[in-house]
């Protein structure tokens, strides 16, 4: 700026000091408690000094939620979710901006209303559902041709019923739509002529044109994918399919006796860890996910 | 609109399958049977045969019960001052940062962080901090008796998960604000520093009238996200578990709580389809009102 404004800007650092310090400070305090005693923890003033039991705090944490399978089922699920998520958002964006028939608007309209709805209002019946995926095909296929199919399809407690309806949803078509239309139409035309046909297209020049965009939406849906709570929370009842998230409820304070927060304070650290790197390193691409997704 | 285009009947058709095959079944599906389930109730004694259409009596027991109400009381006082509070708290930071001091990057490298955590966390985290045994509150509870207790009285459970929601979501909105500011023409406010205007006056008669498209897009977000998001579950569900006495048991909480602790799937139905309405007149509401007042470049 082309002006002197001294007052100003004691302000304004001022503001931002207290903003950084709102940010931190509840950082600071997890992680000093996550290494301190059980005594420490409860001690009334709370010290902003790390103690001493950092790994015995972390160990007893990893055990006691079982943080090894859950952050393991975590990664498979946000790679799913991620990989998938892409996939057919790619492809179907590719079929709503390079072809034209009256069934292109229908299908971009029955995606655009999905919008509407988050999945924490539609969680009960998508629950029903996933208890029994052939259920509307079983429907049809009864009142089509009058034979009773007993096939059963349950998705709870299962990697696709963790991933499928997650998948689902349509926040990365309208981010490649968006992309595809700035694409030159040149381009597609150049590769017509040279006798190129869609698939071709699609595969050799309109991917790697995007893959600018494919890092920053991958780096948002993991952390997305990784920080799904209720979901998860609904649908396993099986421990062995419990993901990092749903591992904090295994991880809240003992009753008897001083509440152990450090053993809690621990495994929450833990379990925030991965989303917080993908933030903090790839923050570029982060924020520019951010951004084109919701424009 | 695209000039070229593919001509081809099955390759559109081969290339939408796969999310037309997910909506249906994860969404569109779904969304059918929370009409039924809602207009409709379970045969007594036992699932076996038809489901018993009642018309609007599920919607009217619903009206009745007064836990409803209070849920929708909870979550219009989460939603509205959670909203509030965050924007106006990520505008301030946008504004700060845009002045392009020395070291602002620094500063904004770290405000995007607690996006990253996710609400359950955040909750632990906040359980912890502004307990009133230990961690900060503890020293003021010391002096002053009583003074701080989210498990006893219900406004400070509201503040708890209002804290919790704001300290997450501020740094997405600044993000978006930020990216607004930077985007309207230094020349602009060059020009108004120029004829002798202070940044104080600059933000209020050119950066915040700009900023209108983002402000009125974030406010749509965080409306809906504060009131059915899923931080909004998570955050409540790992702090104050919908309590004490119902005080912060939001609708979405209520509603899961109905249809899997209560198993009464056609209230929860019915219960949805109210938030349902609920989100579309809010929608509809900002768009109506909010937007005539938007500056639109």
């Amino acid at each position: 700026m082309i002006e002197k404004t001294p007052f100003a800007n004691i302000v304004t650092y001022a503001i931002l000091f207290v903003a950084l310090t709102l940010v931190l400070v509840p950082f600071w305090i997890v992680i000093c408690a996550s290494t301190q005693s059980v005594a420490q923890v409860n001690a009334v003033p709370f010290s902003f000094v790390p103690g001493g039991e950092m790994l015995k705090n972390y160990a007893a944490a990893w055990q006691r939620a079982d943080l090894g399978l859950a952050l393991f089922n975590s990664f498979v699920m946000a790679g799913l979710v991620t990989s998938g998520k892409i996939a057919v958002s790619a492809l179907s964006a590719f079929a709503i901006v390079y072809f034209r028939s009256r069934w292109g608007m229908v299908f971009f309209w029955l995606v655009f209303m999905t919008l509407m709805l988050p999945l924490e209002v539609r969680v009960v019946p998508t629950y029903n559902i996933a208890a029994d995926a052939f259920q509307p095909f079983r429907l049809l296929i009864q009142t089509l041709t009058g034979i009773e199919v007993g096939i059963d399809w349950n998705l709870l407690n299962t990697y696709s019923g963790l991933t499928l309806p997650l998948v689902a949803t349509a926040t990365g078509t309208f981010l490649f739509r968006q992309f595809f239309m700035t694409v030159p139409d040149e381009l597609a035309e150049a590769a017509r002529m040279d006798g190129s046909g869609p698939w071709r297209f699609f595969v050799d020049i309109l991917l790697p044109l995007s893959r600018t965009n494919m890092l920053a939406l991958a780096t948002i849906l993991f952390a997305d994918t990784w920080n799904q709570y209720l979901w998860p929370r609904l649908m396993v009842t099986d421990p062995s399919y419990s993901t990092a998230m749903t591992a904090l409820r295994a991880l809240r304070p003992s009753e008897n006796g001083l509440p152990d927060w450090n053993v809690t304070n621990a495994g929450a650290l833990i379990i925030v860890l991965p989303p917080l790197i993908v933030v903090a390193v790839l923050q570029r691409w982060f924020v520019r996910g951010l951004i084109a997704t919701e424009k | 609109m695209k000039r070229v285009v593919f001509k081809s009947r099955w390759v559109p058709a081969v290339a939408a399958l796969p999310q037309l095959l997910l909506i249906f079944l994860f969404f569109y599906w779904p969304a059918v049977s929370v009409m039924n389930w809602a207009f409709t109730l379970e045969p007594a004694f036992g699932g076996a045969g038809e489901r018993i259409f009642v018309g609007w009596e599920n919607f009217t027991s619903v009206f009745a019960d007064t836990q409803y109400w209070n849920s929708v009381r909870v979550s219009l006082i989460f939603a509205c001052s959670s909203t509030f509070i965050t924007l106006a708290l990520a505008l301030v930071l946008a504004l700060a940062v845009d002045r392009q001091l020395k070291g602002s990057k620094f500063f904004r490298f770290f405000y995007i962080w607690p996006y990253a955590l996710a609400g359950p966390a955040v909750g632990t985290a906040f359980l912890f901090i502004l307990s009133p045994e230990r961690g900060l509150m503890a020293i003021v509870n010391a002096a002053h008796p009583d003074f701080w207790n989210p498990a006893k009285y219900g406004s400070h459970a509201m503040i708890l998960i209002i804290t919790c929601f704001v300290w997450k979501w501020v740094g997405y909105c600044f993000i978006f604000l930020l990216a607004g500011l930077q985007s309207i023409p230094r020349s602009l406010t060059e020009a108004a520093a120029m004829d002798g205007s202070g940044p104080l006056r600059r933000a209020i008669d050119i950066q915040i009238p700009m900023l209108t498209p983002t402000l009125f897009l974030l406010l749509i977000l965080i409306a809906t996200e504060s009131f059915v998001g899923k931080d909004t579950y998570g955050i409540v569900d790992r702090t104050t578990y919908g309590g004490p006495n119902n005080a912060t048991n939001v609708m979405v909480f209520n509603i899961v709580a109905k249809a899997f602790e209560g198993l009464d799937y056609s209230g929860a139905a019915a219960q949805s389809l109210m938030v349902i309405a609920i989100i579309m007149v809010f929608t509809f509401v900002q768009f109506r009102f909010v937007e005539r007042r938007v500056h639109y470049r």
